[in-house]
């Protein structure tokens, strides 16, 4: 016997006092709880999600489409970067073309390369207002999960009030389980060190959130 | 602690060994406090947490009643999305299977995330056994590797040090892993999270193989969850070629959906933060994104015994977010290696000795390591009733009866005269000296009642009258297990 059978076996003994069940399973397990908290408006989810992101210390900005290239630029210049990782479907007009070098995330880079590389502007998938989370899934605008990864600087563009969403539970309806997805609630962070939260030991240690709307 | 003495010592000066660490008992206390406080803020932002806790209660409870079924499926979803499922009854299986797809890659180093699985199966120790290195990236883990140590919180495992020790730890041992520290290393936090960056990072850019267990896994996709705070996972799920994660059996839910529960309660009651800073979630493998690789190690290691205790299995529906250790009373005193287990705390006085069996004298003893106060049942967001299972395993020591042990049916011999049974008398003698250590079982003495049956089994007799009373003193388990276990474990 292998120990697939072996395993499954003791589990369907140990079971043996546990009557089936017949209902399906959503009828199973109630759900009695609230699919977002509160109600508010698709400005108010907004700035919640604003208020949310800058309470776990990512620096929050907003601009129109036709500011969008400039704060770029401006947050790139100011954290004094010379190369910019960009994923395979940046939206056009979204880098100016002048500013840092822009690095094209492709499969032969090498994570050593990408290491010298000082930020990354992607997209998101989602944003989740309640606590703050940005969700990125590999769609063109976002790339492989490396590149918002391996740069100490990132720099990720929320269309609004489209991409928000108020909680969890909508934000999973909206998702696809197929893809690889990374939630991103903040810049990485530990409290290992006496339970004092430090930012940054191995994500990107600045987190600059665009809500583009 | 001499390493001649026999038999459990006496609780006043087990007692006085507590006094004398101050750093431990310090760190502890400041730490369960801290995030106790900030976790009942976090919960009490969510007006439907009790509709959420009944949910995760629920889900759990209808995966474990069908958990064949849907360890099938799960199957055929990670099967299907690229990945292969392997299955192991025991840790010895499983050691075995990771140390062959390790060395099927031809490398001698892996890179792990925090993962209690690996722990529990003394993964590292097989791997070292079989020349393969492999590197804790956790901050807390790293600090734990370094100083030769074990883990002592499930959430925060270097608990026990405080900075001033971290640095020396860091200062003295980085060089002999890899890169060293900078020199003129400060004990400020931010220094010592970047001194770890810098250390590890050499390490992530390089590695090809990846190791992992994970919070969660859904059966009808396939998906696989780590929640984490420092990056360290995602690097170790994303970078290297090949990905080995090592989940038990329980880990499993059935739909997508489900995660909105646990989603929502595990960040506020592990870290009390409205959401942790990274979540992965990852279904088999992706062309040009993250592992080429995907193995998925199934293991049971205890978990079929458990579920097949009808009072004890509830246990299973944990997802490990320590809430229960921070405000636990014993563990406060006691420290995580008090324990005697990767599992510390009430979910480890539970948990442990139905993985392993209670014949051992520390699993024998760790139901005792409770007040039953309650406070664990209260907290937990799958509502695990932690008294009831510590009362029912009380029993088992004392009374025996049947069990499970490997899948096989056995009877278990009450403990007469077993080392337990005198633990528990002179944790009654050593708290009725100590008033202020009763008044934290008193306060929910209602409680307490409510879940005893009949009378406290064996020495309870003897003092069933003030049955409220903390059953056993925190500090005895800890020096128990520097004797039982220091020989094995002290010059690692
Ligand atoms: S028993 Fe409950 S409170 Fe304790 S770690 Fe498990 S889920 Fe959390």
């Amino acid at each position: 016997m292998n120990s697939r059978e072996r395993i499954l076996g003791r589990v369907r003994r140990a079971l043996a006092d546990v009557t089936p069940e017949t209902r399906p399973y959503e009828e199973a397990v109630p759900r009695d709880y609230l699919r977002a908290h509160g109600e508010r408006t698709a400005g108010e989810t907004v700035d919640l999600l604003a208020e949310n992101l800058a309470d776990y210390r990512a620096i929050v900005h907003r601009a129109g489409a036709g500011e969008l290239p400039a704060l770029v630029m401006r947050l790139l210049a100011e954290h004094g970067s010379r190369e910019v990782l960009v994923p395979p479907g940046l939206p056009p007009g979204w880098l100016a073309e002048d500013g840092p070098v822009r690095i094209h995330d492709r499969a032969a880079l090498t994570a050593a390369r990408l290491d010298r590389v000082d930020s990354v502007v992607t997209g998101c998938a989602v944003a989740i207002a309640e606590t703050g989370t940005l969700v990125l899934d590999g769609s063109p605008d976002q790339g492989r999960r490396r590149i918002s990864l391996i740069p100490d600087h990132h720099i990720c563009v929320v269309r609004v009030p489209d991409q928000v969403v108020s909680s969890v539970p909508q934000a999973l309806e909206r998702l696809d389980a197929a893809r690889p997805l990374t939630w991103i609630s903040g810049p990485s962070a530990t409290s290992d060190i006496e339970l004092d939260r430090v930012e940054g030991v191995h994500g990107p240690r600045t987190l600059e959130v665009i809500l583009l709307g | 602690m001499s390493g001649t003495f026999v038999g459990m010592p006496a609780f006043p000066q087990a007692a006085g060994k507590a006094v004398r660490n101050p750093t431990l008992r310090g760190n502890l206390r400041h730490a369960t406090h801290t995030i106790r406080a900030k976790r009942e803020r976090a919960v009490g932002e969510l007006s439907d947490w009790a509709g959420l806790r009944e949910a995760g209660r629920r889900i759990k409870d209808h995966t474990l009643r069908h958990l064949d079924r849907y360890l099938e499926q799960l199957e055929e979803s990670v099967t299907a999305a690229g990945g292969t499922v392997h299955w192991a009854a025991d840790a010895e299986e499983a050691n075995r299977i990771v140390t062959g797809l390790v060395r099927a890659t031809g490398e001698s180093e892996v890179v792990k995330v925090k993962s209690m699985a690996t722990q529990e199966i003394e993964l590292n120790e097989a791997l070292a056994a079989a020349g393969i290195r492999a590197y804790e990236t956790d901050l807390a883990e790293l600090i734990v590797q370094l100083g030769k140590d074990r883990p002592s919180h499930i959430l925060v495992p270097a608990i026990h040090r405080n900075r001033g020790e971290i640095r020396d730890i860091f200062a003295r041992e980085m060089g002999e892993w890899g890169r060293p520290a900078p020199e003129g290393l400060t004990d400020t936090p931010a220094d010592l999270a970047e001194a770890a960056r810098l250390h590890l990072r050499e390490k992530f850019l390089r590695a090809k193989v990846g190791i992992s267990g994970a919070n969660f896994m859904v059966a009808e996709t396939g998906t696989l969850v780590v929640v984490e705070s420092e990056g360290n996972g995602r690097m170790c799920l994303t970078l290297p070629e090949t990905l080995i994660s090592v989940v038990g059996i329980e880990k499993v839910v059935p739909t997508w959906r489900d995660l909105e529960v646990f989603l929502q309660t595990l960040p506020r009651s592990s870290t009390a933060e409205r959401m942790n800073p990274y979540t992965s979630m990852w279904t088999g493998t992706t062309d040009e994104d993250g592992p080429r690789a995907f193995h998925l190690v199934l293991l049971d290691n205890g978990r079929t015994d458990t579920l097949a205790d009808t009072v004890g299995r509830q246990a299973l529906r944990c997802i490990r977010c320590s809430a229960c250790l921070n405000v636990c009373p014993v563990y406060e005193r006691a420290g995580g290696h008090a324990y005697g287990s990767v599992y510390p705390g009430p979910i480890g006085a539970i948990l442990s000795p139905q993985l392993r069996g209670t014949t051992s004298e520390i699993d024998a003893s760790l139901p005792y390591a409770s007040s039953l106060c309650g406070a664990c049942y209260e907290v937990c967001p799958v509502a695990i009733d932690i008294p009831e299972v510590l009362v029912h395993l009380r029993e088992r020591v004392v009374e025996g009866g049947p069990a499970v042990r490997r899948g096989n049916k056995v009877l278990l011999k009450p403990a007469k005269g077993h080392a337990a049974e005198r633990a528990a008398m002179r944790a009654a003698r050593w708290a009725f000296a100590r008033p202020g250590a009763l008044r934290v079982g008193q306060r929910l003495a209602s409680r307490t009642r409510r879940l005893h049956p009949r009378t406290l089994p064996g020495p309870g007799r003897a003092w069933s009258g003030a049955r409220d009373l903390p059953a056993v003193p925190p500090e005895p388990f800890r020096d128990w297990w520097q004797r039982t276990r220091g020989g094995k474990d002290g010059d690692r």
